[in-house]
């Protein structure tokens, strides 16, 4: 036990005089939490748009005023004809158009009937789509504020509501998809590298030369980097909480407890990873080749894996960071308990089984 | 001499697939001794060892190291054994003194003696002062010498040194084997693989690998009248050039 704790004490050692490595492991959750919190968020604000308004009645005046008022737009241009939104559309300075048509209020008074055009730059189909929404519904506010007075004979309204997150943040489900990452980058590429560096620098063949057992060897070298993971964890969870203000609904004990059978799901594949690899530069790549694009793209916290072909969807079963990333959002986000979550859980410790007994067994046979 | 011996191989033996990389060897190793191991790259020397250290299970024939059979009491003869590989194998990113704790560590040394052990190994290497260095800033040839310290540093029966004088300078090599003479008047016994025949020349005994077979063992002495030689050298030479097998 004691062999063991010095052994754990010289990783600490190695993470502790580089740095550099340790200053990205700490940081990077902070920056990507940032950074998907704040700049690549795929809700759509402030958007440019230009308005061509041929009535300038107020009805139309109230619209756009209206419209250029809400944090979805931002009005940059009045425009006075349909080849100067053609040119303003070719300049990139636009994502949308409204047009209404002359004698806007007039129609809409006297004839029950009005026209909005609404031109929306579609070579990004999903904001054009959203961009359009958010309009339609700006009008259509205008049109019941007008009705008000009225009944109408037949109406059918619809009542939204959105479940666990009534505002429609992104950090709702991008905090979750970066537990993920990070825990799968920092676990499974940091623990992988710091075996198989020791193989390339000749110390490995020492170490297996001494008494100590290979695979506590292999158990002390995770242990630095599952205390470094539960520090990202946390610190993730603090800026969701203060900064993004997504909350923790559920258990937080549970919370922990599923991020920590992740972490080992995670070291056991790096742990399997550096039995193949030769080299720190292959071990990396194999890292980011094999769980890192296939976290951002299977583990639904980007592209709904709804959406994708049935062959994709199987697969997306054997990344282990779709599961974690399911039991998250039940928890975190939804606040369901452990009954929610059990399946899932049984297959992260049914897949770390077998991670963990296939290198144990590999890494026997290297020795042999 | 006494006749003690710490070492004996019977026709050992290891096969990769086709490949028989050590064939049918047979020597013993007294106590106290220093025993060179000679060959040309690619002849076999390294996977001997490696069978012998418990790195590697032969194919077959017989083996016991400090008395411990290969196959079977693995786990003892790594308690009984240094080594130090052909690659430097200290942590540069730690220091001196970090080092000889590790290792001093893992063979399950007390703190007392730990403490000891690195007051006495730094005095004896005329490395005051220099504890907390960190083993990058060493040049080479004081980083051979303090890997090789700290490869004796749990005072194991037997110490296995893989080539260690690699691309270290004359005179620090001369001070290396200072180091080894010293170990063995300790009465740890010398297991030395290594290129310069000068260094052969220190040895008590020597054994030359050629192909995966020893092809000679006697003392340096002997070996030179035996084939008439003025230099381990000349018989060096004379042994490798029957080699089939080209070098890695």
């Amino acid at each position: 036990m004691k062999q063991f704790l010095i052994f754990v004490k010289k990783e600490w050692l190695h993470i502790w005089r580089d740095r550099r490595t340790l200053f990205i492991l700490i940081w990077m959750p902070v920056v990507q939490i940032i950074l998907y919190g704040f700049a690549l968020t795929n809700e759509v604000k402030n958007s440019n748009i230009a308005i061509f308004d041929q009535s300038k009645d107020e009805a139309t005046t109230t619209i756009s005023d209206e419209i250029a008022a809400s944090r979805y737009f931002n009005l940059v241009k009045n425009v006075y004809s349909y080849d100067d939104i053609g040119g303003t559309f070719r300049q990139g300075k636009i994502r949308m158009a409204i047009v209404f048509p002359r004698n806007f209020r007039y129609d809409l008074l006297h004839g029950n009937r009005a026209q909005i055009q609404l031109i929306a730059d579609a070579s990004d189909p999903n904001t054009a789509n959203t961009l359009t929404n958010y309009a339609s519904a700006i009008i259509n506010d205008y049109q019941q504020s007008v009705n008000q007075n009225e009944a109408l004979p037949y109406t059918i309204k619809t009542q939204v509501r959105m479940l666990y997150n009534p505002e429609l943040k992104g950090a709702y489900s991008f905090v979750p998809g970066v537990m993920a990452l990070v825990l799968m980058l920092v676990c499974a590429m940091m623990t992988s590298i710091a075996i198989v560096k020791e193989k390339e620098m000749g110390t490995m063949e020492v170490i297996l030369v001494s008494p100590l057992k290979p695979f506590r060897i292999i158990i002390a070298k995770t242990i630095p980097y599952l205390l470094v993971s539960l520090l990202n964890i946390a610190s993730i969870l603090l800026l969701s909480v203060y900064v993004l203000d997504v909350p923790i609904v559920g258990s937080l004990t549970l919370l922990m407890a599923e991020s920590t059978l992740f972490t080992i799901t995670s070291l056991s594949i790096g742990i399997l990873i550096s039995n193949t690899a030769k080299t720190q530069q292959t071990a990396m790549f194999m890292a980011l080749m094999s769980l890192f694009l296939p976290t951002l793209l299977f583990s639904g916290f980007l592209f709904p894996i709804e959406n994708m072909p049935i062959p994709l969807q199987v697969i997306s079963n054997i990344v282990p960071s779709k599961w974690y990333y399911i039991i998250v959002k039940n928890i975190m986000i939804k606040g369901l308990g452990f009954e929610a979550v059990w399946k899932e859980t049984m297959i992260l410790v049914a897949m770390t089984a077998a991670l963990l007994g296939i290198s144990i067994y590999k890494f026997k046979i290297r020795l042999a | 001499m006494q006749n003690e011996k710490v070492i004996t191989a019977k026709e050992l033996t290891k096969r990769f697939g086709d490949f028989t990389a050590v064939d049918k060897i047979t020597f013993d190793v007294e106590k106290g001794e220093i025993f060179g191991f000679l060959g040309a790259n690619g002849a076999g020397k390294t996977t001997a060892m490696r069978m012998l250290c418990g790195l590697l299970l032969p194919t077959s024939g017989l083996a016991t190291v400090a008395g411990f059979d290969v196959y079977k009491k693995n786990e003892q003869i790594k308690k009984n054994i240094g080594y130090m590989s052909q690659k430097f194998s200290l942590y540069e990113d730690l220091t001196i003194a970090e080092n000889i704790r590790f290792y001093a560590g893992i063979y399950g040394l007390s703190d007392e003696r730990i403490k000891e052990k690195t007051g006495s190994l730094i005095k004896q290497l005329h490395l005051e002062g220099q504890e907390k260095t960190l083993v990058k800033a060493l040049p080479l040839g004081w980083k051979q010498k303090l890997a090789f310290s700290i490869a004796i540093v749990h005072e194991p029966a037997i110490v296995f040194l893989d080539e260690p004088t690699g691309g270290v300078d004359p005179v620090t090599r001369r001070e290396f084997w200072g180091l080894i003479y010293e170990a063995s008047a300790g009465g740890i016994t010398i297991f030395v693989t290594t290129h310069y025949m000068d260094e052969a020349e220190y040895c008590n005994r020597v054994s030359v690998m050629v192909d995966g077979r020893i092809d000679a063992l006697d003392t340096p002495a002997n070996l030179m009248k035996d084939f008439s030689a003025k230099s381990m050298d000349e018989v060096f030479l004379q042994l490798a050039r029957k080699a089939v097998r080209t070098g890695d």
